[in-house]
C-alpha cells in the first residue's frame, strides 16, 4: 500500500486517495476549433510512462482536494507532490538501482 | 478423499532457442501466448516460417505465466464476441492441433448477478450470446445451487445471489502449457524463438519499418508486429505513435492444494469475487486491478484483503484456506475495455494490445487473426472493428457495460 | 526420544495430543513436531503423488514433509507440524501434502492493527534483538516483531523486555515487505491455547509503516538431494540439534552427519552430547581429509572424506542405512536411523525481494546475498550471509551417485519432483530457471521453494555447466508464510462486509413490511407488500394505479444531493450540465444531463437555485459520490478561478416525494402555510415551508407525470415527516411504494434512468432529449463530441416505447430486438437493439418496455420480435411516452 503525502494532510495511507492519471492534460481552450483526431487525443489518449511521471491523485476520504505526483512508476518511488499551480517541479534524473 | 494425481507428461521436445539471424520476413516482438500463437499460425495457415519471435526475458513469462486462465467467450458486443468465440472454438480443438496437453477443461464459467440491475444486463448478454451463437443460459438461484452448492445463495448474506448467467463451454487451461504448445508448435515449423533479445529502437526508411535493433543487434524485418501487452506504449512511443492505452497492476493469488471443492469457474462483478480451482487442487483467484499505472508487476496489498472478504462473503467454506502467493501482472487496458489489433499508422508494422483482463482467453483467437492481418496486410474481419482508428471516429465498443473486470 | 533433561519445555506441565488418531505425550513448550519426535513416530505422512513415506526433514518453517489438518481449535488444512505449538487435547490428521476445507461455519474472529514505527526489526534472534536495542536506545518507536513463542535470550544477549519505546510482538510472523516501508505480520493470538479467552480474536493482522526496516531473519538451512534423500529418517543437521536443544528429544539414536562445511562436525557434536551414537561424519568437500575429531568427552567422531549416495530402509520405509562413497570410490553402507544433512544456508530473504531487492550468488558464503536493498531496508545477521563464510562452505546440491536414479533423489519434497524431472524440462529445451519451476512445478508448494529453490538453481547450473554466479532464484512473493482467508478479511464479513446504507426513515419501512433492494450500497424499499405474501406484481399493481388515481409517497432521501455555493455556480453548471442553467430563477428548479467529454451520458438530476449564490442538484442514487468527484475535479483541475464550493449534502436532507392527483390536499395539510395552487407553486418551482415546527423546502417535480410534490426536511426529522404525512394522507389512502412502482411511473412517462436505460454508448440525443442539448452554449463538457461522425451516423440506437403486437405478452428486460421474418436459429443473428425496462403497466392496460433501437426514432409503428430465451415476441414500437403524452396530468386536477 502506497504512502501518499497530501499536500493539505500529509502522508496518509493509499486507501485514502483516488487516481486521476497524467497530469498536466488541460482541457483545451476551444474544442470546437479542434480536427477529431487532436480531440480524441484529448479525450482517450494520456501518456503510459515507464519510469518517472507525473500524475494526479485525489484525497477523496480526507480533504477532496486534487494534487500533483511525481511517481515512478516501476519503483512506485515518489519524488515530489505539489499542488495544482504550483510551479511543477523537476522530474527527478533516472537513477537505475 | 479424491487420491491426487500427477499432471500428464509434457512432451519430451518444446523447443530451442535460437541466435537471431540478420533477417526475417516477420519480426513478432513479444514472445508471450499472443506472439507465439501469432507464430504458430503465420506458418501453419499462411506458409510464413522465417519469422523470429523476440522475447526480452522468459518465454510466456509475462501475463501469461501471470493470469487466473479463465476462458470464456460470453462478451455483450457482437464485434467481442465474435473475435472470442473464434478462439473458443479454437481452444476446442486446441490440444489436437498442437499435439500436446494444455489442460483444457470446459468446466463452465458462472456470472453471478446480485441485483435487479445484475439481472437485467446477465440477461441482455445471454440473449446477446445465444443470437451470437455463443452457448449462454440464465440460471436460477436454485440452479446455481445445485451447480456450486458451497455458494452461499442464502438470503443471509449482504448481496445475496439472484441467479447467474452460465457458459457451459467456458473454462481453463493451464497456462505455462499453452505457450509451450505454441512455442513447440512454431519451432517445429522452423520459427526461431530468440529469448533475452530486447528490442531497444526500430529502424525505418520512411514510413516503412524495416527492422530492430535489439541487445543482440541489428535484425532486419519484412514486417514487424508488436505484441508486448503491457510494454506496448513503450515501444510504439519509439515508432511516435501514441496508444490510448494505460497500463496497471492487476493481482492474482493461489492457496495451497486442496481437496476438489469447486467444478466450476465462478465470477462476481458486483462482489469482485474470479475464482477456480485449478487441476492441481489450488484456489486461483483474480483480483481488482490497481488504479495507478504501475510496471512492477505488484499491486496493493489491500486489494487483496478486499478480495478474501468478498470470496468469504461468497464460499463460507474458503475461510480457512490459506493464501500461498500473490502477485501481479501488467494488464493494459483500452478506455473502452476492448483491444487494439491492425495496423500500426506506418507501413509494414503491426500492432495487438490493449486486451486487459482478456488476453489469456483470446490467445488462440487473437494469433489467428493477427497472423491474417500481417500475412496479407490487412485487417481481418474479426480485427477490423479493434482499429486503432476507431478513437479518432468515436466508434467504440464498450465492453465497461458489461464488466468493469472481465476476467 | 525424550531426553530426560534440556530443551524450553515445560516438564511439569504435561498433555496429551492426537495425530492420526493416536494420543501421544508431550509437554507445554513441544510442537507438534516435537511430540512425533519424542514418541518415535518416524513416518509422519505420505508423499503426494507417489505415496511415499515422509517423515520430519526440518524442525521449522523450512519444514516440507510433514503438514497436518488441525481438527480442534479453529480447524485449519495444510500446518507445518513443526509450526503448531502444542496444547493439551489438540487433534491433528497427517495430510499428503494436499489440505481439506471443512465445511463448518469459521466462528473464529480476526482483527487488524495499524501501526506506524520508527524502525521495525523483523526476527527476534540475537542479531534481531541487538537491531532492536539500537534502535530503542537512539529513541522513537520500534516494533520487534518474532515468529516463535519467545525472543533470544540468555548468555550474551541483552534483555530487551520491558525497555522503553520497544514493543514485542511474537508468534509473530511478517509476511509480506512492501512500498513505502510498509509491512504486514500476522500475530497467531489464541493457536496455542487449549481454551482461547472468549474475548479474543484469533489471529491479528499488523499494517505497520516504518521508516526503517531491519531484516534479521536469520537463514534456512539447506539440504543436499542424493538418491533417497526423502526416506523419513534425513534430515537438516541444524534440525536435528535443534530437536535437542529446544525440545529435549532426540530425533535417533545413531547417526551419520553429511555435509560440505566447518559447521557439520558442531553439529555431529552437539548430537553426540545429546547421545546420539555418531557412526559418521561425511564432509564432501574436495580438501577433506579422512581424520578423528574430538567429539564429545568420552568419544570420538569418525570424519570421512565423500558423499552420501543413497539410503537404506526398513520395511516400513524408514531410515536404515547411509551408502557412503568414499574419496577412493568405494561404497559402504553405514547404519543408522538418522542422517543429519547440510549443505550449507540459505539467508532467509523473502522479504527483501517482494519488493525490488535483488540477491547475487555469492561463493564465498556458498549462498544468496543481497545485492539490491529496497529503500530504508537493513538486513543483518545470518540473513545477510556474511556468517556463513566462516564455515568455509563448498557448495554441494546433488549427488547423482554411480547406480542412483534420478527419479529417487528428491529436489522438491513436497512437489514429489526429482532430478529426472529437472533432467526432463532441460530435455524439453527449458535453460530459465523459471521454465524448469514451472515444468517441474518445484517451488511451487506451500513453502514456496523454501528447502528447494536454490537448490534447483544450482542443480540447473550444474546441469547446463555454466557458474552460479549466473543463477537466478525465482521471484519470491508475499505471503512469507501461508496467511488464512479469513484472517485478510478481518471483520469485513457477514453484514461488514460491505458498509449498508439506510435511509433516515428505515425503520417505518421495515416495520412496515417493506422488501428491500439493493442499489449500489443502500438499501431501498423495493415494494410495500399490503399482506403476507402480496406478489411484487399485485403490490405494485396496486401501488401504481393508487398513484395516478390518488396519491402515493415515497421515500427519495438517497437520492445524491450536492450543496453548491459561489458567485460562479452559474457559469460553472453551464459548463458541467448540457443544457443552460446559469437563467434559472431563484425559486425556480431545472432538469439537466451531465455528460462525459465523449458526449456519453453519464448522470442526470434537477437543479434548484436558492438565492443568488446557493444552489443545490440532485444526482441518481448510485452516482453521487461519483458526481461530487466529477464536478470537484473540473473546479480544482480546470477552473480553479471559479468560485464555486461543492458540499454533499445527501445525507444531510430526508426527502418525502408526495405523488398523485391528491398530493396537492396532502401538502396542503400538513404544511398550511404554504399556497399550493397551481398559481402560487407552479411546475418546477421550489418554496420554503413549515411542517409543523419543521422547517422544509418543497419542490414541484415528478418523475411519474403526475402532480407530485418532493418535501424536505433535516434527515433526522425524516421519519416524523413520513408519518405526518402517512396521516395526512389517510383519507386519500395513500399509498407507500417503492422502486419498482418510482420505475413503472417514469417508464410510463418515457423518462429513462441513467445507467438502466443507458449504459457508456448513448448520447442526450439517442434518448430523444436533444432539447437538453444547448446549442446556444458556446461549449459544455462532452460538446465537440457530438460533432463527431460516430454521434451523427445513422443507425444510431435510440430510446423507444414497445408494447406488444398482441397486446398482453410479457415483455423482458434485456430481451434483443431482431426484426421480424429473421429465423432465430440461424446464427448470428442481427440484433437491432434490447429492451432496456419491461413493465406490465396497469395504466395502459397492456405490458410494455423501452428499448433502444437502431435507427429507432423513425420507427415508431413498425414490428419487431423481442427476443428473450432465443423465443420471440412481436412487439410494436411506440413512442417512448406512452401515457399522457401530452403532459396533462403534472399539475393535477
Amino acid at each position: 500500500m502506497l504512502s501518499i503525502c497530501c499536500p493539505w494532510c500529509g502522508w496518509r495511507d493509499e486507501l485514502e486517495f483516488s487516481y486521476g492519471g497524467q497530469a498536466h492534460v488541460a482541457y483545451p481552450a476551444n474544442p470546437a476549433e479542434l480536427d477529431d483526431a487532436s480531440w480524441s487525443e484529448y479525450i482517450f489518449f494520456r501518456d503510459n510512462t515507464l519510469g518517472w511521471f507525473r500524475e494526479r491523485w485525489v484525497h477523496t476520504a480526507g480533504c477532496r482536494m486534487w494534487f500533483n505526483a511525481i511517481r515512478h512508476t516501476v519503483t512506485n518511488e515518489f519524488a515530489a507532490f505539489y499542488r495544482p499551480g504550483d510551479p511543477v517541479p523537476e522530474m527527478p534524473v533516472e537513477v537505475v538501482r | 478423499m479424491n487420491e491426487p494425481e500427477r499432471l500428464p507428461n509434457l512432451p519430451e521436445f518444446l523447443w530451442a532457442d535460437a541466435e537471431p539471424k540478420s533477417a526475417y520476413d516477420v519480426i513478432i516482438i513479444g514472445g508471450g501466448g499472443h506472439g507465439l500463437a501469432t507464430a504458430y499460425y503465420l506458418a501453419k495457415n499462411h506458409g510464413i516460417t522465417n519469422v523470429a519471435v523476440l522475447e526480452r526475458g522468459w518465454l510466456g513469462g509475462g501475463n501469461m505465466a501471470r493470469n487466473t486462465t479463465i476462458i470464456r467467450s460470453n462478451y455483450l458486443w457482437d464485434e467481442s464476441a465474435a473475435i472470442y468465440e473464434h478462439s473458443l472454438k479454437l481452444w476446442e480443438g486446441l490440444e489436437d492441433d498442437l499435439g500436446c496437453e494444455v489442460l483444457f477443461s470446459q468446466r463452465g464459467v458462472l456470472n453471478l448477478a446480485h441485483n435487479l440491475g445484475d439481472v437485467r444486463e446477465a440477461k441482455r448478454r445471454v440473449n446477446a450470446n445465444q443470437l451470437n451463437g455463443v452457448d449462454a443460459e440464465w440460471l436460477t438461484t436454485e440452479e446455481v445451487r445445485k451447480l456450486v452448492p458451497i455458494l452461499n445463495a442464502s438470503d443471509d448474506v449482504r448481496y445475496p445471489v439472484w441467479g447467474a448467467t452460465f457458459q457451459p463451454r467456458a473454462g481453463i487451461a493451464k497456462h505455462d502449457w499453452v505457450a509451450w504448445g505454441y512455442a513447440r508448435g512454431a519451432h517445429a515449423m522452423g520459427v526461431d524463438i530468440v529469448q533475452g533479445c530486447e528490442v531497444l529502437d526500430f529502424v525505418t526508411d520512411g514510413n516503412r519499418v524495416v527492422g530492430v535493433e535489439t541487445n543482440r543487434g541489428r535484425i532486419n524485418a519484412g514486417r514487424t508486429a508488436l505484441c508486448a501487452a503491457g510494454h506496448s506504449s513503450g515501444l510504439a512511443a519509439k515508432l511516435g505513435v501514441r496508444l490510448p492505452v494505460q497500463s496497471h497492476p492487476l493481482q492474482a493469488l493461489v492457496s495451497e492444494l486442496l481437496d476438489q471443492v469447486l467444478d466450476t469457474v465462478v465470477m462476481s462483478n458486483t462482489v469482485h469475487v474470479y475464482v477456480s480451482q485449478a487441476h492441481k487442487g489450488e484456489l486461483v483467484m483474480g483480483a481488482g486491478i490497481d488504479s495507478y499505472i504501475g510496471y512492477g508487476q505488484r499491486g496493493s496489498f489491500p486489494v487483496i484483503e478486499h478480495q478474501m472478504a468478498a470470496a468469504i462473503e461468497l464460499f463460507p467454506i474458503f475461510a480457512r484456506a490459506h493464501v500461498l502467493r500473490t502477485w501481479a501482472g501488467i494488464v493494459d487496458v483500452c478506455p473502452d475495455a476492448s483491444p487494439i489489433v491492425g495496423h500500426l499508422p506506418l507501413d509494414n508494422a503491426f500492432i495487438n494490445c490493449g486486451w486487459g483482463t482478456g488476453g489469456f482467453k483470446a490467445t488462440p483467437g487473437v494469433g489467428w487473426v493477427y497472423a491474417d492481418t500481417i500475412a496479407h496486410d490487412r485487417p481481418h474481419e474479426l480485427g477490423e472493428p479493434f482499429a486503432l482508428t476507431r478513437f479518432e471516429h468515436g466508434s467504440l465498443i464498450d465492453e465497461h457495460g458489461a464488466a468493469a473486470v472481465a476476467h | 526420544m525424550r531426553l530426560s533433561s534440556g530443551g524450553d519445555i515445560f516438564r511439569d506441565r504435561p498433555l496429551t495430543i492426537s495425530f492420526d488418531g493416536r494420543d501421544l505425550g508431550g509437554f507445554e513448550g513441544d510442537t507438534l513436531a516435537s511430540i512425533l519426535v519424542a514418541n518415535g513416530v518416524r513416518v509422519c505422512a505420505r508423499s503426494i503423488y507417489a505415496g511415499r513415506p515422509r517423515g520430519l526433514m526440518s524442525s521449522g518453517s523450512e519444514e516440507a514433509n510433514v503438514f497436518v489438518q488441525v481438527v480442534s481449535g479453529a480447524g485449519e488444512p495444510m500446518v507445518r507440524a513443526t509450526e503448531i505449538e502444542a496444547y493439551d487435547g489438540l487433534v491433528t490428521e497427517s495430510l499428503a501434502s494436499k489440505g481439506r476445507l471443512l465445511d463448518l461455519p469459521d466462528t473464529s474472529r480476526y482483527d487488524k492493527r495499524f501501526i506506524h514505527v520508527e524502525t521495525l526489526v523483523v526476527g527476534g534472534g540475537r542479531s534481531g534483538v541487538a537491531a532492536a536495542a539500537e534502535a530503542a536506545r537512539a529513541g522513537g518507536r520500534v516494533l520487534l516483531v518474532h515468529d516463535r513463542a519467545t525472543i533470544a535470550r540468555g548468555e550474551g544477549v541483552e534483555s530487551v523486555v520491558g525497555m522503553g519505546g520497544l514493543t514485542i510482538l511474537t508468534r509473530t510472523t511478517a509476511t509480506g515487505l512492501h512500498e513505502h516501508g510498509y509491512v504486514v505480520a500476522v500475530e497467531r493470538r489464541t493457536d496455542h491455547l487449549a481454551v482461547p479467552p472468549e474475548t479474543w480474536s484469533r489471529q491479528r493482522l499488523w499494517n505497520i509503516r516504518a521508516n526503517e526496516i531491519v531484516l534479521a531473519t536469520g537463514a534456512h538451512e539447506r539440504p543436499i538431494a542424493f538418491a533417497g534423500n526423502d526416506v523419513p529418517g534425513v534430515m537438516l543437521a541444524a534440525s536435528a540439534v535443534d530437536y535437542v536443544t529446544r525440545f529435549g528429544v532426540r530425533p535417533g539414536r545413531r547417526a551419520v552427519v553429511f555435509g560440505c562445511h566447518d559447521g557439520v562436525v558442531d553439529a555431529a557434536r552437539a548430537l553426540a552430547e545429546a547421545g546420539v551414537e555418531i557412526a559418521r561424519v561425511v564432509d564432501a568437500r574436495p580438501w577433506a581429509a579422512d581424520e578423528v575429531k574430538q567429539g564429545t568427552e568420552e568419544g570420538s567422531l569418525d570424519v570421512r572424506a565423500g558423499v552420501v549416495i543413497g539410503t537404506a530402509s526398513l520395511p516400513d520405509g524408514t531410515l536404515s542405512g547411509a551408502v557412503i562413497q568414499a574419496r577412493d570410490g568405494s561404497v559402504e553402507t553405514v547404519a543408522c536411523d538418522l542422517l543429519a544433512v547440510s549443505g550449507g544456508w540459505n539467508p532467509a530473504l523473502q522479504l527483501l525481494t517482494h519488493t525490488g531487492g535483488r540477491t547475487r550468488w555469492a561463493d564465498e558464503a556458498a549462498a544468496f546475498v543481497p545485492s539490491q536493498r529496497p529503500q530504508h531496508v537493513r538486513v543483518v545477521g545470518k540473513a545477510s550471509g556474511e556468517f556463513a563464510a566462516a564455515l568455509r562452505p563448498e557448495p554441494l546440491f546433488c549427488v547423482d551417485g554411480p547406480g542412483s536414479d534420478p527419479a529417487d533423489i528428491f529436489l522438491d519434497l513436497q512437489r514429489d519432483a526429482t532430478l529426472a524431472d529437472l533432467r526432463r524440462a532441460v530435455a524439453a529445451g527449458m535453460r530459465s530457471v523459471e521454465h524448469v519451476k514451472r515444468f517441474t512445478t518445484i517451488s511451487t508448494a506451500a513453502d514456496q521453494g523454501r528447502s528447494s529453490s536454490v537448490l534447483t538453481v544450482g542443480v540447473l547450473c550444474q546441469e547446463l555447466g555454466v557458474p552460479m554466479t549466473e543463477g537466478v532464484t525465482t521471484t519470491y512473493r508475499p505471503p512469507y508464510t501461508p496467511l488464512t482467508f479469513a484472517l485478510l478479511a478481518g471483520r469485513d464479513r457477514g453484514y461488514l462486509a460491505d458498509p449498508e446504507r439506510v435511509s433516515p426513515i428505515q425503520d417505518w419501512h421495515v416495520a412496515h413490511g417493506a422488501a428491500f433492494e439493493d442499489v449500489g450500497q443502500w438499501k431501498r424499499p423495493w415494494y410495500f407488500p399490503a399482506y403476507d405474501g402480496e406478489s411484487l406484481h399485485d403490490a405494485v399493481a396496486r401501488e401504481c394505479a393508487a398513484t395516478r388515481s390518488s396519491v402515493g409517497m415515497m421515500d427519495a432521501s438517497t437520492l445524491g444531493k450536492i450543496e453548491m455555493y459561489g458567485p460562479d455556480v452559474g457559469e460553472f453548471l453551464d459548463r458541467i450540465y448540457t443544457n443552460l442553467m446559469s437563467t434559472l430563477a431563484v425559486g425556480k428548479v431545472r432538469y439537466g444531463v451531465m455528460a462525459a467529454v465523449d458526449g456519453m451520458v453519464l448522470d442526470d438530476g434537477t437543479v434548484a437555485r436558492l438565492s443568488d449564490n446557493r444552489w443545490i442538484l440532485t444526482t441518481t442514487t448510485g452516482n453521487a459520490a461519483k458526481v461530487l468527484d466529477w464536478l470537484e475535479e473540473w473546479l480544482q483541475t480546470e477552473w480553479p478561478d471559479l468560485d464555486v464550493r461543492c458540499t454533499s449534502v445527501t445525507e444531510h436532507w430526508a426527502t418525502v416525494a408526495v405523488v398523485g392527483p391528491r398530493s396537492r390536499e396532502v401538502v396542503a395539510a400538513i404544511a398550511p402555510g404554504l399556497d399550493v395552487s397551481n398559481e402560487a407553486f407552479g411546475f418546477m418551482e421550489w418554496r420554503d415551508a413549515m411542517v409543523g415546527d419543521c422547517a422544509a423546502r418543497v419542490m414541484r417535480i415528478s418523475f411519474s407525470g403526475e402532480l407530485a410534490f418532493e418535501v424536505n426536511v433535516d434527515g433526522w426529522r425524516g421519519q416524523a415527516l413520513w408519518e405526518v404525512i402517512y396521516e395526512a394522507g389517510q383519507p386519500y389512502g395513500i399509498t407507500p411504494y417503492g422502486t419498482e412502482t418510482m420505475h413503472v411511473l417514469r417508464a410510463e412517462k418515457g423518462y429513462p434512468i441513467m445507467g438502466q436505460d443507458t449504459d457508456g454508448t448513448v448520447i442526450p440525443q439517442d434518448l430523444g432529449m436533444s432539447w437538453v442539448v444547448s446549442k446556444k452554449k458556446p461549449d459544455f463538457v462532452g460538446k465537440r463530441s457530438y460533432s463527431r461522425a460516430d454521434a451523427a451516423r445513422e443507425g444510431r440506437k435510440q430510446l423507444v416505447g414497445l408494447i406488444p403486437s398482441d397486446g398482453s405478452s410479457p415483455l423482458m428486460e434485456g430481451a434483443q430486438l431482431v426484426e421480424t421474418g429473421v429465423d432465430l436459429t440461424r446464427v448470428p443473428v442481427p440484433m437491432v437493439g434490447h429492451v432496456t425496462s419491461a413493465y406490465d403497466s396497469v395504466s395502459l392496460g397492456s405490458p410494455f418496455a423501452l428499448a433502444l433501437l437502431a435507427d429507432g426514432a423513425n420507427r415508431h409503428g413498425e414490428e419487431l420480435q423481442a427476443v428473450d430465451e432465443l423465443v420471440g415476441t412481436r412487439v410494436r414500437v411506440t413512442s417512448p411516452v406512452p401515457y399522457d403524452p401530452e403532459g396533462a396530468r403534472r399539475d393535477g386536477n
